[in-house]
């Protein structure tokens, strides 16, 4: 858990963020977005105290982040940036053991992470290991810049832009790659990104931040039924509103029981792709199928159209 | 196949041709300070080994005019410089009258344009070749050992560098260990403050400017003046400062000379640490921090490794332009190759100034290839890659 308590950071008196108290419950993802100088980088960097805070205080599990060192403290903090930072002279495996080498790990323990890593990342350890980063793909450079920060094993990773410098199809991937990593280590990831549609796919919590404030903190549907401010609602789109509510559903939840002709579709896939399915195919219901392929009813044009109104 | 140029190959070639058929090749001199007289190649030589060094030429000047692989240019280039040379020193025994001592045989322009020329040659292949950093050391030291052999064979002896040489072989010694100590002396201590001097500038930016800009200065003193301006408080400190006078530090002989080049030496060292320690990714800098290194593990694991090959290439430019400029030393006694060289030109013995010059040029270029061979070692990283 992450308790931030009403921290504030002050450039030569400048207020960048301005008084903001949240809490970032474990083994969640949350995502700060907002306009760039919001502060929202600004704010996750006081976390791993990479900006010292001007006032206030964050606690980390109930321990003051200012209780060890800075630079110990990041030890025990992943930590990922936008065009990923690998160390160019470095071969890809030498990037992923720097954490582990600075926390004195022993080479037995540090080979097997690399290569838990890369494989975990579809990345041959035989192959990438020992190349160097420029010998890679935008793609796969971003992965290992996430599986250094992965690699002492953190509670709790950070990440600023990291899916910045991708092309629309890698970023979709490795917004899909990092969803399931979470799962696999339950790590609380803390992600700041300007990219709407990123923090709906990724969320399950959003702060909304804006001139240093967070004007709104909740789950992604929270904030198209009930918009904190104007600057939220234009961060969401008017035109967008109905998408966004689909895109954070899934086609299970809107199923019923019935038959349907033709292509079926998962009961995990969102309410926005079975839309986009059912409007593409010009029928009116789709066969849902669990994860298995059991069939699981259908879903109708009326149920989904039903969803995406203004909740009420 | 048709027949295709190349076309430094044309240049070589005529720049070949004018030193055979155009230019003199030795020339004899009744003593060492007079004019001589110039003979063509086959005046030189006797006339089986006159026509024998045309022959060789004829053949590699054949090999650089057509495109062929690099490695037949890099072989006629090395015959036709081991003739060249061997035939000037074969010319000095040939032409000096027998019993003379006084007369001097040295070699005229033609053998140097011809030397050019091949050396040209063979640069030019060695660099088609793009041979590893290694090899290319390996190259050097397989032309120092061949150099090296043909003046311990004697067949230079003849030869009126060879005879400047033999009346000072004590001193000569004495000055190439006082030129090299000089060079490399001043370079050792110029790393020694640079180094720490670039990061500081690096770290601390109001004091950047400050520095480069005052070193800058320094670097356009005339090396002259340098040496005279610092007469006057090198004295004063061997005068006033105990132990100093015992030390060597005087206001003339090497202790200026040794400042001045040191002060030459840190610019390019403290203006090249700042900008490689820029030029390391601000993403690779903000993850060395955000993964937790200390100030220190960050200098030393990621931003000096970054930096070395670019600080490497400030410490090649150094050592190249100190052993240049460690000759004028010899002005205000500081020894060196430059005591040959200002013998020389007073006394109007070319000669003289040839053994002083020899030696420097040849010093100069062996460091610069050792240095580049490091430097490219230490990059790894191809440029471009260097701003991921």
């Amino acid at each position: 858990m992450i308790e931030i308590d009403a921290i504030t950071k002050r450039y030569d008196g400048v207020t960048v963020v301005d008084n903001v108290s949240m809490v970032i419950e474990p083994r969640t993802v949350t995502v700060v977005v907002g306009t760039s100088g919001s502060g929202k980088t600004t704010l996750i960097r006081m976390i791993n105290r990479l900006v010292e805070a001007s006032e206030g205080a964050i606690r980390l599990d109930g321990e003051d982040n200012r209780s060890i060192p800075g630079y110990e403290l990041r030890r025990r903090i992943g930590y990922a940036i936008q065009g990923h930072g690998l160390f160019p002279h470095r071969t890809v495996a030498q990037n992923i053991a720097t954490v582990p080498g600075l926390l004195g790990w022993t080479k037995a323990r540090t080979d097997a992470k690399v290569e838990e890593l890369l494989t975990l990342f579809q990345l041959d350890p035989k192959t990438f290991g020992p190349r160097y980063p420029h010998e890679l793909s935008g793609g796969q450079q971003q992965r290992v810049g996430v599986a250094r920060a992965l690699a002492a094993e953190p509670n709790v990773l950070l990440m600023d832009e990291p899916f910045g410098a991708l092309d629309p199809i890698i970023r979709a991937k490795a917004q899909e790659d990092l969803l399931a990593i979470q799962k696999h280590f339950g790590t609380t990831i803390v992600l700041v990104t300007h990219d709407m549609n990123e923090a709906f796919h990724l969320a399950d919590k959003i702060a909304v931040m804006d001139k240093g404030r967070v004007v709104q903190y909740g789950p992604p549907a929270e904030l198209v039924r009930a918009p904190a401010t104007p600057f939220v609602e234009t961060l969401i789109g008017d035109a967008e509103r109905p998408f966004r509510l689909l895109s954070i559903a899934k086609t299970g939840a809107a199923a019923e029981p019935g038959e349907a002709e033709g292509e079926p579709i998962r009961e995990d896939r969102s309410q926005q792709e079975a839309l986009a399915d059912l409007i593409w195919s010009g029928r009116d219901a789709l066969p849902v199928i669990s994860r298995n392929g059991v069939p699981m009813g259908r879903v109708t044009l009326d149920a989904i159209l039903k969803r995406a109104a203004r909740p009420r | 196949m048709r027949v295709r140029f190349d076309k430094l190959g044309i240049v070589i070639a005529l720049l070949a041709a004018y030193g055979v058929l155009w230019s003199s090749f030795a020339t004899l001199k009744p003593n060492r300070i007079v004019q001589g007289q110039a003979e063509s190649m086959l005046q030189s030589l006797p006339a089986w080994a006159g026509w024998g060094l045309v022959g060789v030429l004829v053949v590699a000047i054949t090999a650089a005019l057509f495109r062929t692989s690099p490695w037949i240019k890099l072989i006629a280039a090395v015959a036709a410089l081991t003739a060249l040379t061997l035939s000037i020193g074969y010319a000095a025994t040939f032409l000096t009258p027998a019993g003379n001592t006084y007369a001097r045989v040295s070699p005229a322009s033609g053998f140097w344009i011809l030397l050019f020329a091949f050396a040209l040659l063979a640069a030019d292949a060695i660099t088609r070749l793009d041979p590893p950093p290694a090899m290319r050391v390996l190259f050097l030291v397989l032309a120092a050992l061949g150099a090296g052999a043909l003046l311990m064979s004697g067949s230079w002896d003849g030869l009126s560098i060879m005879k400047e040489y033999s009346g000072r072989a004590d001193v000569f010694w004495v000055e190439a260990g006082k030129h090299v100590e000089l060079a490399l002396g001043s370079l050792f201590a110029a790393v020694l403050v640079g180094l720490p001097l670039g990061i500081l500038c690096h770290r601390v930016a109001p004091l950047r400017d400050g520095v480069l800009n005052t070193l800058n200065l320094v670097q356009t003193i005339p090396s002259i003046a340098l040496f005279g301006l610092l007469i006057a408080p090198l004295g004063w400190i061997a005068a006033n400062v105990p132990g100093a006078a015992a030390l060597g530090i005087r206001g003339i002989g090497g202790a200026p000379a040794f400042v001045a080049l040191f002060l030459y030496s840190l610019l390019p060292v403290v203006a090249n640490t700042v900008v490689g320690l820029a030029g390391v990714p601000r993403a690779a800098n903000d993850a060395a921090r955000g993964i937790g290194m200390t100030g220190r593990q960050r200098l030393f694991k990621v931003e000096f490794p970054l930096a070395l090959p670019v600080i490497l290439t400030a410490i090649r430019i150094v050592l190249v332009q100190n052993i240049g400029m460690a000759t004028i030393a010899a002005l205000i006694g500081g020894g060196g190759f430059g005591v040959f060289v200002f013998q020389g030109i007073g006394q109007t013995a070319m000669d003289l100034v040839l053994l002083g010059a020899v030696p420097t040029v040849a010093l100069a270029f062996a460091s610069a290839v050792v240095l580049d061979a490091l430097v490219e070692m230490n990059s790894r990283v191809p440029n471009g890659a260097r701003s991921a």
